[in-house]
């Protein structure tokens, strides 16, 4: 590739890339500022004026804020536990906590529903036991959310704090003992700022996932509304415009809580400057404490697995045959049965596949043509490529399909704009869209880590481009495609948020289905969907560990 | 013709030249190092060479025919990468097999020619290892068998042999150079150490900033180096000033000591000048007139001879190679020339 055809690759990169993810959220900002008279702040006074935007819009914010440290209370004293004490089962149970990794949003709302909710396992059994009339709490409210929130996004300072913790050098614990530092001092001015990069990451993601959080708060909501429910509910009331600005105030929050949180915390590694091994596992004094602290980890996993237990048992419920008992009386595969046998049911897991495919397979074309123009051909537009790869990662999905709904409904060629709405090109195109930051992030990781020397080597063993590409450039760049693909895939497949604002009848996704099945009340056929989302997300995750670790 | 030839390259990143109208040729079958220190410009020369940078001028001629335009793949240049840059998925006759596959070599041609490339750095029968699995020195010929398996016309090497340790280190670069001869191979070595282009190049290019200060056999570098920069960087010297006598003479602190005069131009007598010394240039006596004075301020003992500090009358810091016996920490001494090795530059002199 010449270098004037990588410059022109690169502004072409770009303009679709601006057309696909800049453009349709300046659409949205415009739209809120206009009406078929023209230019207006009527739909901004609007939004101003109502008391239950502001009550929305600050229900996300604490909510989010919640969120972090209620996932970090439990992820980070867990890393340490897992990470840093010996006791009988370790390394199993430190690979099953992490588990609600590969519960999808959604799935992991209904579980948790089956679980806890007003008629689950948990709340049958309290009435039960105690003889009660009615259902002993609901689950409802921000409380609710809370708990969900906190059981699905531990998981991001469990595993980065037990990657910082791994990765310590040893040598530092022992340099802080020598030099006369208790376990106090040590953990404050050695095992924490070591720590703080995964710290304030987990934090970043905790917040982000949590403001753009739809599952939660559309199921256990109830009347409480937080930005993104708020979104749509004025959507489906009609109030297109008004759903403009509600989404441009939520995509303003989302940038700024970025913007405060990399201004906070820059960066910056604090790796060892020697080389080091992991500091050694502490044990317990006495076999009484270890089996005491054993003990005490798997009560933890098995509470942290009862949502995925729940689920599996639920899927074997048949239809109308659970009421008031405390556990389901009949369990049969029926259900499964069911979702392969009836075309109506095997649709929405077909249309999952095929468009979760899809639109990984584009995410990861786009990710490896911006790698290469990127961080290999450094072409001009290269920093506008690799930011607007980024940005739908810091932008909530509610906005993002609000602003692919608001492109792609108007035919005006010269304003580049097409109906797609209504079609089942939406749905997948949206699904790349929102992958576009992780291919993009894991590809562009895995140029800048793979040594240009072995390019050049290929090179000068008389090697072209494409054989280079196909021989030395994708197998070194595996694990980060295993990791991109796998997570864009998996992400794609269980898709909620963007998915109930663009599904058509032919589009339907499993999610859709999950929620359609539970309003119909048929709780075993939606977690059996569940389970198999879950059970898709677990093999896709253990195919791109494989991945990785073969590369 | 030289067979190979460097037609005042030049190469600038970012406003900094690093490379400077450099100008050089080499004979068929030749060994050329590269030295200099770090940011000299040899790495870059290298890759211009191998056409993964293209030069802001000048161009590279291989048998009369200019190569400059061509790309890496189509100059038919094997390269020994510094950190050997093995393809970490593909074993090593996969490897050694890489640059033939370019070629249109296949079958049992390729897995000949794969088998004999092996043969040739004594690592027969390697084929089916994963490279991970080999010492660093193993590594080190995998890479040379991949790029000597094309039958390259010249072959690069680019600090083969920094990541070995120092034993290894020795052994390799004797094989090397006994390879490199044996197949009358046209190559070109960078390295920042002395004793591998003393011991590999059958000539050395010493640069600096860019620019090539001498080029010549590992001798004339060292007993006549062109300018200080190469007096200084080839071996050990201690720097002290002096006033010319006459070209071959010079004044040291009341002193007059045979010199060679290195130029440029001619030496007027009655101008400062920088006299640099060799340690074997001088000797240790006993203090006396007419000869430079000073005392013993440490000593480094190296086996047969020990490196003597001597902080002289005047306050220079010399460093004189004597037997380990010669003078103990904190003796008086004088000092006299041993009759060469003590080089004269003019004042301004780089």
């Amino acid at each position: 590739m010449t270098a004037r055809r990588a410059e022109w690759l690169g502004w072409l990169l770009a303009g679709v890339l601006v057309w696909l993810i800049a453009y349709p959220l300046a659409l949205v900002l415009v739209e809120g500022l206009r009406n078929s008279a023209g230019w207006t702040l009527e739909e901004v006074r609007r939004f101003v004026s109502r008391r239950s935007e502001w009550e929305a819009l600050w229900a996300s914010l604490w909510l989010s804020l919640a969120s972090v440290v209620l996932s970090g209370a439990v992820g980070v004293p867990l890393a340490f536990l897992f990470e840093r004490v010996d006791f009988p089962g370790r390394k199993l149970l430190g690979v099953l906590v992490a588990l609600p990794a590969v519960l999808p949003p959604l799935v992991g709302v209904v579980a948790f529903l089956f679980l806890y909710g007003e008629t689950g396992f948990a709340g049958r059994l309290v009435q039960y036991v105690f003889r009660l009339e009615d259902p002993p709490w609901r689950l409802e409210g921000p409380v609710a959310i809370l708990l969900v929130h906190a059981y699905s996004m531990y998981v991001y300072f469990y595993l980065f704090c037990r990657a910082a913790l791994s990765r310590m050098d040893g040598a530092m614990l022992e340099a802080a003992s020598a030099l006369g530092a208790g376990r106090g001092r040590t953990l404050r001015r050695v095992i924490l700022p070591h720590l703080r990069p995964a710290l304030a990451g987990a934090a970043l993601l905790t917040f982000m996932t949590s403001l753009a959080s739809f599952s939660a708060p559309y199921i256990f909501g109830g009347g409480y509304r937080v930005m993104t429910t708020q979104i749509v509910f004025t959507r489906l009331n009609g109030d297109d415009r008004l759903a403009m600005v509600e989404t441009t105030a939520l995509m303003l929050l989302a940038l700024g809580a970025l913007a405060l949180f990399r201004r906070a915390d820059p960066g910056g590694s604090l790796a060892g400057v020697g080389k080091g091994t992991a500091p050694g596992l502490a044990r317990a004094g006495s076999a009484r404490a270890r089996a005491g602290i054993a003990a005490a980890a798997w009560l933890l996993a098995i509470l942290l697995l009862l949502p995925h237990l729940t689920l599996m048992l639920v899927s074997f419920v048949p239809v109308g045959t659970w009421t008031t008992e405390p556990f389901p009386p009949v369990l049969s595969p029926g259900n499964y049965a069911t979702l392969v046998a009836e075309p109506e049911r095997l649709r929405p897991l077909l249309n999952s596949l095929w468009m979760a495919s899809a639109s990984t397979a584009a995410a990861v074309g786009i990710a490896l043509l911006g790698g290469v123009l990127v961080v290999r051909r450094r072409v001009r537009p290269g920093r506008l490529i690799e930011g607007l790869l980024g940005l739908p990662w810091a932008v909530p999905g509610t906005v993002f399909a609000i602003a692919m709904a608001a492109l792609f409904s108007v035919r005006s060629p010269w304003a580049l704009r097409t109906v797609l709405v209504g079609t089942v090109w939406l749905l997948p195109l949206a699904y790349l869209v929102r992958n576009l930051p992780v291919t993009g992030r894991a590809l562009l990781a895995g140029f800048r880590q793979l040594d240009p020397a072995l390019e050049e080597a290929a090179a000068s063993l008389g090697a072209g481009h494409a054989r280079t590409l196909r021989r030395i450039v994708l197998p070194a760049l595996a694990p980060a495609l295993a990791a991109g693909a796998t997570l864009a895939f998996v992400t794609a497949l269980g898709d909620f948020v963007t998915s109930i604002m663009l599904y058509t009848y032919d589009t339907r996704p499993i999610s859709l289905e999950i929620l359609g099945s539970l309003r119909q009340g048929d709780v075993g056929v939606a977690a059996a969907y569940g389970v198999l989302l879950m059970a898709a997300s677990a093999v896709v995750f253990a195919l791109g560990a494989r991945g990785e670790a073969r590369a | 013709m030289a067979f190979l030839e460097l037609d005042g390259l030049s190469r600038t990143f970012s406003g900094q030249r690093a490379v400077d109208g450099l100008s050089l040729t080499l004979e068929r079958g030749e060994v050329l190092a590269l030295l200099g220190p770090s940011g000299s410009g040899k790495t870059t020369t290298l890759r211009l060479l191998a056409g993964f940078e293209v030069p802001d001028a000048g161009r590279v001629m291989l048998e009369g025919r200019d190569v400059t335009p061509l790309a890496p793949v189509a100059r038919r240049f094997g390269m020994v990468f510094q950190h050997y840059a093995l393809f970490p998925h593909l074993d090593v006759g996969a490897n050694v097999a890489f640059g033939l596959e370019s070629r249109g070599v296949r079958g049992a041609e390729l897995s000949r020619r794969v088998a004999e490339a092996l043969t040739l750095v004594d690592l027969a029968g390697f084929e089916r290892r994963a490279v991970a699995q080999l010492s660093g020195g193993q590594q080190q010929r995998v890479a040379l068998a991949r790029a000597l398996a094309p039958e390259p016309q010249v072959l690069l090497l680019d600090e083969p042999l920094s990541n070995l340790d120092p034993a290894l280190r020795e052994r390799t670069r004797r094989e090397l150079r006994a390879l490199v001869h044996r197949l009358g191979m046209t190559a070109v070595v960078v390295t920042h150490e002395q004793e591998d282009a003393f011991d590999l190049g059958d000539r050395i290019a010493l640069l600096q900033g860019g620019r090539l200060e001498q080029l010549g056999t590992a001798d004339e570098l060292y007993a006549a180096p062109a300018t200080a920069f190469v007096a200084a960087f080839i071996g050990r010297a201690s720097e002290l000033p002096a006033r010319i006598v006459a070209s071959d003479v010079a004044e040291v602190e009341g002193a007059r000591w045979p010199v060679r005069w290195a130029g440029p131009g001619a030496a007027v007598p009655g101008e400062t000048a920088r006299l640099l010394a060799r340690p074997e240039g001088l000797r240790l006596t006993a203090p006396g007139a007419g000869r430079v004075t000073g005392q013993v301020t440490g000593r480094r003992f190296t086996g047969p001879v020990a490196f003597f500090s001597v902080l002289t009358a005047g306050g220079r810091a010399l460093e004189v190679a004597a037997p380990p016996g010669a003078a103990r920490e904190g003796d008086a001494v004088g000092l006299e020339p041993t009759g060469g090795e003590l080089h004269l530059f003019p004042r301004d002199a780089t």
